[in-house]
């Protein structure tokens, strides 16, 4: 059981602080609510039980997983780019444009617009990779930056030349129906985007842990100078994870323009990008994990919204949940005293037989 | 005699689970010099960092001058009077000597502004007091290591320690430093200083201590007087068996030359010569050992032999094969191997497995992966064939490296390197910091390479390595080679030493270091 525990300290580690951010949360809306077991039921029951908010998970998990896995790419490799928000505003943009200025049929239409998208966002995600791999500069900072660039680009490029103007808001002309995601279940917004993310992040995973590119990311990640000893380009590498999550993230984003709105009719930043570190810290930068956390906070946001609109409880306290949550996860040394008592057992149990290969 | 320490059923494991102190009890009495031996790994430096505060243990007492005590940091430790000095000494190296005494505890004017005069006054008197010499207004970083280390020492009396913790003192060294150091530490002893000192060279702790503590898988095996016990005594208590230490026969037959440089030279990026006009060659079945204080320019020569740097001047040819501007991977293709010497930081990925760091120079060949797709059940079999043949003590493949002992690590870098079956083979410092036993297995390692007749270019800062092995040494000074023996049978530590503090050097080296 000892045993148990420490070969999977961190994924109970995780499940605990879930757990207890839950309890806090629980907490929370005991002091703030008229009504506690009504709150209650809608934070974290009801986001279970009518197919329209279960619909809002699976929609609001997709962007999330494609930009969780994406960052997870660049973390693996150390290279900490926060650039997934623009990447994935900027390629949305440009998708846009070019959807909405060809015709075409659907079956080439489709992976042709999430093409252009997802070179939208490798280009972008390349600026702040060559920066780092050739002049050694922060690709935190550069990709920072670089997110208020795409806003503005983005917003320049839609309301200049795609606006539709009979349209009352800002918004870009409608995607002709060869280019739109369909909905899979009826009366629901869930798209197909989502089987495409599930299947981006199978791949990653598989890219990640069964291939000569996994191996180069994540040895460059765990030793630059060990890798490059090995003869690993780390040059290539570092380029390389920032394109790939540039163009994982703007498919991201371009299945959401295609899947749920038809147009590009975002005046705001969505802040996946943001949610996709949140997520790729959670799932520990593993893929497969990373389905679940994303899952995981968009059901949390999901619950947060019936919590307000139904209950007498503000949506902020939802931020709150998630933000003692993802303290808790992502301090190592929560439970560490407890993981370091297991160990001194098992060290002593152990020392009798010792259990070593050869 | 009473003692001054006393430590009891002293029990450490660390977070990772290994045991590092199993019930050990020391004594020491007052006005001694003990000293403390064992393998790497055998437990000293956990011990000296719970007596000094640095990590507590889970079970036993310390008592000092008579007192249990219960540090909870350094500072307590040295507020009661005992100091330490660490084997990668702890000084700013921008301040000077004085400075750095009176680091923490500077004497003030008006409350405020520091007192240089002072300062240096009370370097000199402190100084004065123990025979100490130090130059106070030098700044660290433009002295030697031998310095270094006497400041250290004189930080520490500074502060009124009573017991003087010294943790390998030696391993940075010359012998003519070591001579300097072990005289200081006498003349401590004769002031009414207690001195614990950390070893594993035998010959030091016999010339030196009054008591010995062996250590042998985090136990304490025995304390005895130092002259009831030989050399082959202690040895025999550390290791649990006797050691070969007689030297090797070198194998007559060498072949012709594989590795070549000539008129190597480094500048570095404050534009300085690192090395300088460098030209040596090794044959087929030799091992050249290259001697000389650390910090020479060896660390660079080995990173340009290796495609790691890439030289300002100069030439590098493989089987006369040019190969500087080539990339590490091309230089490996071509046949060279490479143990370089920091293993944490170049050799090994610490958190990946045993497996991942077994291929990273071959992880993209046939039969590890095929079309880009790693072929795992290949590389699982790969390292189970390394692990036994180089007796990698680990639980799994998928351990992480870091989990692994010193001396185990290094047999994965070691069998990564062997098994790459190179014609030349660069190894960096191949035994530092490993225990007597994976010492001994990589040197006949190395032996075995040189009869399979590779050529052995070795880099090492142990000068009983560099005797032990080589065919040939080369002393590197300052980024110059100073002298070349041919035959190191011939000589002792003793005589490489005042080439490697450039003060002796041989002239027209050119052709010979060729032969």
């Amino acid at each position: 059981m000892q045993k148990f525990i420490l070969r999977n300290f961190t994924l109970i580690r995780t499940l605990i602080a879930i757990a207890l951010g839950i309890v806090i949360s629980i907490f929370l809306i005991y002091v703030i609510s008229e009504t506690p077991g009504f709150s209650l039921k809608s934070f974290l029951i009801a986001p279970l039980l009518s197919k329209s908010r279960l619909s809002n998970i699976v929609e609001n998990a997709t962007p999330i997983l494609f930009c969780g896995i994406a960052i997870a790419v660049a973390f693996r490799a150390k290279q900490f780019n926060i650039g997934a928000e623009g990447a994935l505003f900027i390629s949305a943009a440009v998708g846009t444009a070019f959807a909405v200025s060809t015709s075409m049929p659907i079956f080439i239409h489709i992976p042709l617009v999430l093409l252009v998208a997802a070179g939208a966002g490798a280009a972008w995600g390349f600026i702040p990779g060559f920066m780092k791999a050739k002049w050694g500069a922060s690709e935190l900072v550069a990709s920072l930056m670089m997110n208020y660039v795409a806003y503005f680009l983005g917003l320049y490029l839609i309301n200049n030349f795609f606006r539709d103007k009979e349209a009352g808001f800002l918004v870009s002309y409608r995607l002709p129906e060869s280019a739109r995601l369909a909905q899979f279940l009826e009366g629901t917004r869930m798209h197909y985007g989502v089987f495409l993310a599930l299947g981006a992040a199978l791949l990653i995973y598989y890219l990640m842990f069964h291939t000569t590119l996994g191996y180069e990311i994540r040895m460059t990640g765990h030793n630059q100078g060990f890798s490059r000893f090995g003869g690993i380009k780390i040059f290539k590498i570092i380029i390389l994870v920032q394109v790939i999550e540039g163009a994982l993230a703007g498919m991201g984003g371009m299945t959401e323009i295609m899947g749920i709105h038809g147009r590009f009719n975002w005046q705001m930043s969505p802040g996946y990008g943001w949610e996709g570190i949140i997520v790729a810290i959670i799932g520990r930068e593993h893929p497969i994990l990373i389905i679940f956390a994303s899952f995981f906070l968009a059901y949390i946001r999901v619950g947060g919204q019936s919590l307000n609109l139904l209950a007498d409880v503000p949506f902020e306290l939802v931020t709150v949940i998630q933000a003692v949550i993802i303290i808790l996860i992502t301090a190592e040394a929560f439970l560490g005293r407890f993981k370091y008592k297991l160990t001194v057992n098992e060290a002593k149990r152990e020392e009798a037989g010792d259990e070593s290969l050869a | 005699m009473a003692a001054i320490l006393e430590v009891k059923n002293i029990e450490k494991i660390y977070p990772d689970g290994v045991i590092a102190n199993k019930d050990v009890s020391v004594s020491v009495e007052e006005g001694t010099i003990h000293a403390i031996v064992g393998e790497n790994g055998a437990g000293k430096s956990t011990l000296m960092k719970v007596i000094f505060g640095i990590t507590r243990p889970q079970n036993g007492t310390i008592s000092f001058q008579g007192q249990e005590v219960n540090f909870k940091s350094p500072d307590d430790a040295i507020q009661q009077g005992i100091g330490m000095v660490h084997q990668h000494l702890m000084l700013a190296s921008d301040l000077t000597v004085a400075e750095n005494l009176v680091l923490g505890i500077e004497p003030k004017r008006r409350g405020i502004f520091l007192d240089d005069h002072e300062m240096i006054r009370l370097t000199r008197e402190v100084a004065q007091r123990f025979s100490l010499e130090v130059p106070p207004d030098k700044k660290i970083k433009d002295l030697p290591i031998g310095i270094r280390q006497r400041v250290e020492i004189l930080k520490a009396l500074y502060r009124k320690a009573e017991l003087l913790i010294l943790d390998e003192p030696t391993a940075v060294l010359t012998p003519q430093e070591t001579e300097v150091l072990f005289r200081t530490l006498k003349q401590l002893k004769a002031n009414g200083k207690t001195i614990l000192f950390i070893s594993h060279k035998l010959r030091e702790v016999k010339e030196i201590a009054d008591r010995v503590t062996v250590m042998r898988d985090s136990q304490v095996i025995t304390t005895e007087d130092a002259a009831k016990l030989s050399e082959e005594d202690i040895s025999h208590l550390m290791v649990g068996r006797d050691i070969r230490t007689e030297r090797i026969p070198q194998s007559e037959t060498t072949g012709e030359v594989v590795l070549e440089t000539k008129g190597l030279s480094f500048v570095n990026e404050d534009e300085i010569f690192v090395l300088k006009d460098v030209s040596f060659s090794v044959r087929a079945g030799e091992i050249l050992g290259l001697a000389g204080v650390e910090g020479n320019g060896q660390t660079e020569l080995v990173k340009l032999l290796t495609g790691l740097l890439q030289p300002t001047d100069g030439e590098i040819f493989v089987r006369s094969k040019a190969i500087s501007g080539l990339s590490p991977r091309k230089v490996r293709e071509i046949g060279l191997a490479h143990i370089p010497e920091d293993r944490m930081e170049n050799g090994v990925a610490d958190q990946a497995s045993v497996k991942e760091n077994l291929i990273v120079d071959r992880y993209y060949k046939a039969p590890y992966s095929r079309r880009s797709r790693l072929l795992w059940k290949t590389i699982t079999d790969h390292t189970l064939d390394l692990v036994k043949r180089f007796h990698i003590l680990t639980r799994n493949v998928d351990t992480p490296v870091n989990s692994l002992s010193g001396g185990n690590i290094q047999k994965v870098v070691v069998a990564r390197e062997l098994s790459a079956d190179p014609d030349v083979l660069i190894a960096s410092q191949p035994t530092r910091g490993v225990d007597v036993g994976s010492e001994e297995h990589i040197h006949s390692l190395l032996r075995q390479v040189r009869d399979e007749g590779k050529a052995v270019f070795m880099v090492s800062a142990d000068l009983d390595e560099v005797l032990k092995l080589s065919s040939r040494i080369l002393v590197i000074y300052n980024g110059e080679i100073v002298a070349h023996i041919p035959d190191p049978s011939m000589v002792s530590a003793e005589d490489l030493g005042p080439y490697m503090l450039g003060v002796k050097r041989q002239e027209d080296l050119g052709a010979e270091i060729h032969s």
